[in-house]
């Protein structure tokens, strides 16, 4: 470009081919950085995944100790009458105490004795109850039984609390890890998968909480967002793209479900809290509630979901029905309804996958409370099970870390057989024309 | 319980219905169905409607009135004296007496005088409910009989129904134009009540937030300090750092998928990248509360840094994370959209693939860009999960990234989760910041709307 450079043809098919070499360099970055962008974004993603496999594995398992029991009438029926309130009233606890005891003659100590019974999940007693009201006819015999021990003994069995520490640093001490060697020694020590995570509610002790109670909390839930929301959703979309006349009103509308989707979660949690509790007062911490909320949340991508598949059925399909004589409507329910209806359903089954991992809503309308019994109604305290998550995360103890994991497992499994099922209906049944 | 029946009966009765229009249908025209104007089935459909649709509006009418009925005529019933005490004491009484009708545990001793109110309240709800039962079935009946005596050869059947069924999709649509309307009121209402009691510019641009004093009337500072500036601020700061995370590797990711990559790999990430948006926020915020704040403490100490374990960062990056399929997503539609003849006259002037990419794709795709960013921008405003598990409850006016902040979807939670007071200024508060959440996000939605309709290019 300058005179020096072009008397000098050399020169400048050097600087030109250095040039070359750096814009080359720069497109070869630029490439790396979208690459990179990519892999970071799925390490990620791998990361979150394999961090709450690491923290939920433990929890399916859990370990139980061996103890013989012997069921003493004088403790259990001191009358004999086989009473059934008399069977479920009965300290059971003194019968896991008495088993320990027995184990380990050394232990005079009051303050000893209370640790070493500590070693046995404070459930241990239920489990004996439920043996005895089932069959009666164990009471005066001697049978070895697994019961849960607590959630510090299950950490050090598994491996979590390490032995080496110094005593203050661990949450179980010198001698209870004596016991729990000496029991192990015996073979009375196992670590077995844990059926009643997934069969119980929600408890105060670690290794007695379960996810059942989240898990229908969640379905009740989903039930009345389905309900109302595929309905509702097929209803305005049938009458928005086929029905509706072109003009401010609808297009009003249409505005208006495009901006509701768009709305943070949290706002219907508001207005649930405003509408629904206070104005109509209706139960706090109902699924009726979190599922008429979740439903309003979820309607706005129903909607738009099956006007999309509506918008898919081609024209020519409504003009043949109407050309041999069928109205409107007819056209809808004998065409263009089951033509769009794999589109609908994949569409409805993604609102409700979205549905079953919202939080925040149900927050609000009091969905948050520790909630121990099965539900068994629409109008039943309840929780759902992203909120269980939430709960336990908050507890202090470590063992509800392993739930937390292990609850976030099963969530995850659910999401993923829903959006399975809306795929598979998608590859299955969708036509293209 | 009797609503339950009702709804039970009515829906035998419609049944009933149907069967009884249809083979009514037939009888009138003599077997010759041809005759009518109406296939049978219109006919049954429309006794269905006769006998269910009435005695439905009715009950659901009742649903909502007779609550407030029976709490009126209870009232009547009682004792001058109770009448008069202060409406929140009174509302108690109310409340106590409900619970004792319904066989609940109390809290409060049960006199007399409060036994015969409920027995009383009891009463009235057993009447009403009876009488809710006999004016049902006597609608639905009376409906079923009508509506079978209306059935002629020439009865326009089908037009009728189609005409209710009609009505009834412009009621679903109206359900959003409700839903938003609802969500309007309720916040405005709410909020207006707060800022009777706190000024709003004492709300806007006040420096001080600490609802947490105002729990019992007569302590000190009971009134609270309701200045928001703290909570803008912590929520602009979380996501500032989102976005930092956010826009990078979503907009690159993006570039790599559009442009560089082989069908066969973008096929396999853009569904992978996905799974990010499909992922509870609730799961987010346990990484970001047991993993990713516990890795930044440990990181800050290795620098000597002081990192607060509920810092802005941790919340801020998980929340970037969480962000990425948003921004990626919609900036490669975008792209994918820019015509390929810009990209071979690029290229033709002799521009290598990124240069390409950089001055001409994205320019003529920024539209597009920007709108995704600001949808992205809007998402990480009114997402509270994260926030709430990861960062902290203090109200610390800082841009310190370490530090904790709280955000407004933090504060809604706290303000409205557990045992609360209604009516005091701190549940009010919780609208009044719902109210601002509401009407940033929906600004932030119309803005990128309006972004890609204005500076849309048109290409042919």
């Amino acid at each position: 470009m300058t005179d020096v450079i072009a008397s000098d043809p050399l020169r400048k098919a050097d600087i030109s081919a250095k040039r070359l070499k750096r814009r080359y360099a720069a497109e070869a970055r630029f490439r790396a950085y979208g690459l990179l962008a990519i892999l970071a974004a799925i390490a990620v993603l791998g990361l979150l995944l394999s961090s709450v496999v690491m923290q939920g594995y433990s929890a399916f398992t859990q370990t139980e100790i061996a103890l013989e029991i012997h069921f003493d009438p004088e403790v259990i029926d001191p009358e004999g009458s086989r009473d059934p309130d008399t069977l479920a009233q009965a300290d059971y606890r003194l019968l896991v105490k008495r088993a320990l005891y027995e184990l380990f003659p050394g232990v005079t100590k009051r303050r000893d004795k209370r640790r070493l019974t500590g070693l046995v999940s404070s459930g241990a007693g239920f489990t004996l109850q439920n043996m005895v009201m089932d069959e009666p006819e164990l009471i005066g015999r001697t049978q070895e039984v697994w019961v849960k021990s607590s959630d510090d003994v299950d950490s050090f069995v598994k491996g979590f609390i390490d032995r080496d520490l110094p005593p203050e640093d661990r949450r179980i001490k010198d001698d209870e890890i004596a016991w729990i060697d000496a029991l192990a020694a015996r073979g009375d020590v196992a670590t077995r998968f844990n059926g009643s995570f997934f069969t119980t509610g929600d408890s105060r002790e670690p290794e007695q909480a379960g996810i059942l109670g989240a898990v229908v909390g969640s379905v009740l839930t989903l039930v009345i967002t389905l309900l109302l929301s595929f309905p509702l959703g097929v209803l305005a979309a049938v009458y928005l793209e086929e029905f509706a006349p072109k003009n401010r009103w609808t297009d009003l509308i249409e505005v208006n479900i495009n901006n509701l989707a768009a709305v943070p979660s949290i706002i219907f949690g508001l207005l649930g809290l405003a509408v629904f509790l206070n104005f109509m007062g209706l139960p706090r911490s109902a699924p009726l509630v979190g599922g008429m909320v979740l439903a309003l949340m979820t309607l706005p991508t129903v909607i738009i979901a099956a006007r999309a598949a509506f918008a898919s059925v081609p024209p020519s399909i409504r003009e043949a029905a109407l050309g041999i004589g069928a109205s409107k409507l007819q056209t809808v329910t004998h065409h263009v309804l089951p033509l769009a209806l794999p589109g609908v359903l994949t569409g409805t089954i993604i609102g409700m996958a979205r549905a079953l991992g919202e939080t925040a809503p149900l927050l609000l309308i009091g969905m948050v409370a520790f909630v121990v019994d099965i539900p068994g109604s629409f109008s039943d305290p309840a929780t759902v099970l992203p909120v269980q998550i939430y709960i336990w995360v908050d507890s202090p103890e470590r063992a509800f870390v392993a739930k937390t994991g292990a609850a976030i497992m099963v969530l995850l499994a659910f999401l993923i057989a829903m959006n399975a099922l809306a795929v598979v209906l998608r590859k299955r049944f969708e036509r293209r024309w | 319980m009797q609503i339950q029946i009702l709804f039970a009966a009515l829906v035998v009765l419609s049944v009933i219905g149907y069967f009884a229009g249809r083979s009514r249908a037939v009888a009138v025209a003599a077997g010759e169905t041809r005759t009518l104007h109406s296939l049978p089935r219109y006919h049954g459909i429309y006794v269905a409607l006769w006998c269910g649709l009435p005695a439905l509006l009715a009950s659901v009418l009742w649903l909502v009135v007779e609550p407030r009925l029976a709490e009126w005529l209870l009232m009547a019933q009682l004792p001058s004296g109770v009448r008069e005490l202060a409406p929140d004491r009174l509302a108690l009484l109310l409340v106590d007496i409900k619970n004792l009708a319904a066989g609940n545990i109390v809290s409060r001793e049960v006199d007399p005088a409060l036994l015969a109110a409920s027995e009383a309240y009891a009463s009235i709800r057993r009447t009403s409910q009876t009488a809710l039962l006999v004016v049902g079935l006597t609608l639905a009946l009376g409906g079923l009989a009508v509506g079978r005596r209306y059935i002629s050869p020439d009865l326009r059947a089908r037009n009728q129904v189609e005409r209710v069924i009609t009505v009834v999709m412009i009621a679903a649509s109206l359900v959003a134009i409700l839903t938003t309307i609802g969500i309007v009121l309720s916040l405005l209402f709410e909020a207006l009540r707060f800022f009777g009691r706190v000024p709003v510019n004492e709300f806007l641009f006040g420096l001080q937030w600490s609802p947490q004093t105002a729990l019992r009337e007569d302590q000190v500072g009971a009134s609270g300090a309701f200045g928001a500036v703290p909570l803008f601020l912590g929520t602009l700061l979380i996501t500032a750092i989102a976005m930092c995370v956010a826009v990078p590797i979503g907009l690159f990711s993006a570039i790599y998928m559009s442009e560089y990559a082989s069908p066969r790999f973008r096929a396999a990430t853009k569904p992978t990248l996905e799974i990010l948006a499909g992922i509870p926020t609730v799961v987010y915020g346990v990484f970001a509360a047991l993993t990713m704040a516990p890795f930044f403490r440990g990181l800050g100490e290795e620098f000597g840094l002081d990192v607060s374990s509920e810092s802005a960062l941790a919340a801020g990056v998980v929340m970037g994370i969480m962000i990425i399929p948003f921004v990626s997503s919609l900036s490669d539609d975008v792209m994918n959209a820019v015509p390929q003849s810009l990209r071979d006259g690029s290229y033709a002037l002799g521009a290598t693939k990124s240069e390409t990419i950089a001055q001409v794709v994205v320019p003529a795709a920024l539209p597009g860009i920007v709108s995704s960013v600001l949808l992205a921008v809007s998402r990480a405003i009114g997402e509270t999960m994260i926030v709430v598990m990861a960062a902290g409850l203090a109200a610390n006016l800082t841009i310190n990234p370490l530090e904790a902040v709280t955000t407004v979807t933090v504060q809604i939670v706290t303000l409205l989760v557990g045992d609360q007071e209604f009516d005091s200024a701190k549940t009010l508060a919780a609208f009044a910041l719902g109210l601002a959440l509401f009407v940033v996000t929906l600004a932030l939605n119309i803005l990128a709307l309006q972004v890609v309709r204005r500076y849309r290019e048109k290409y042919d």
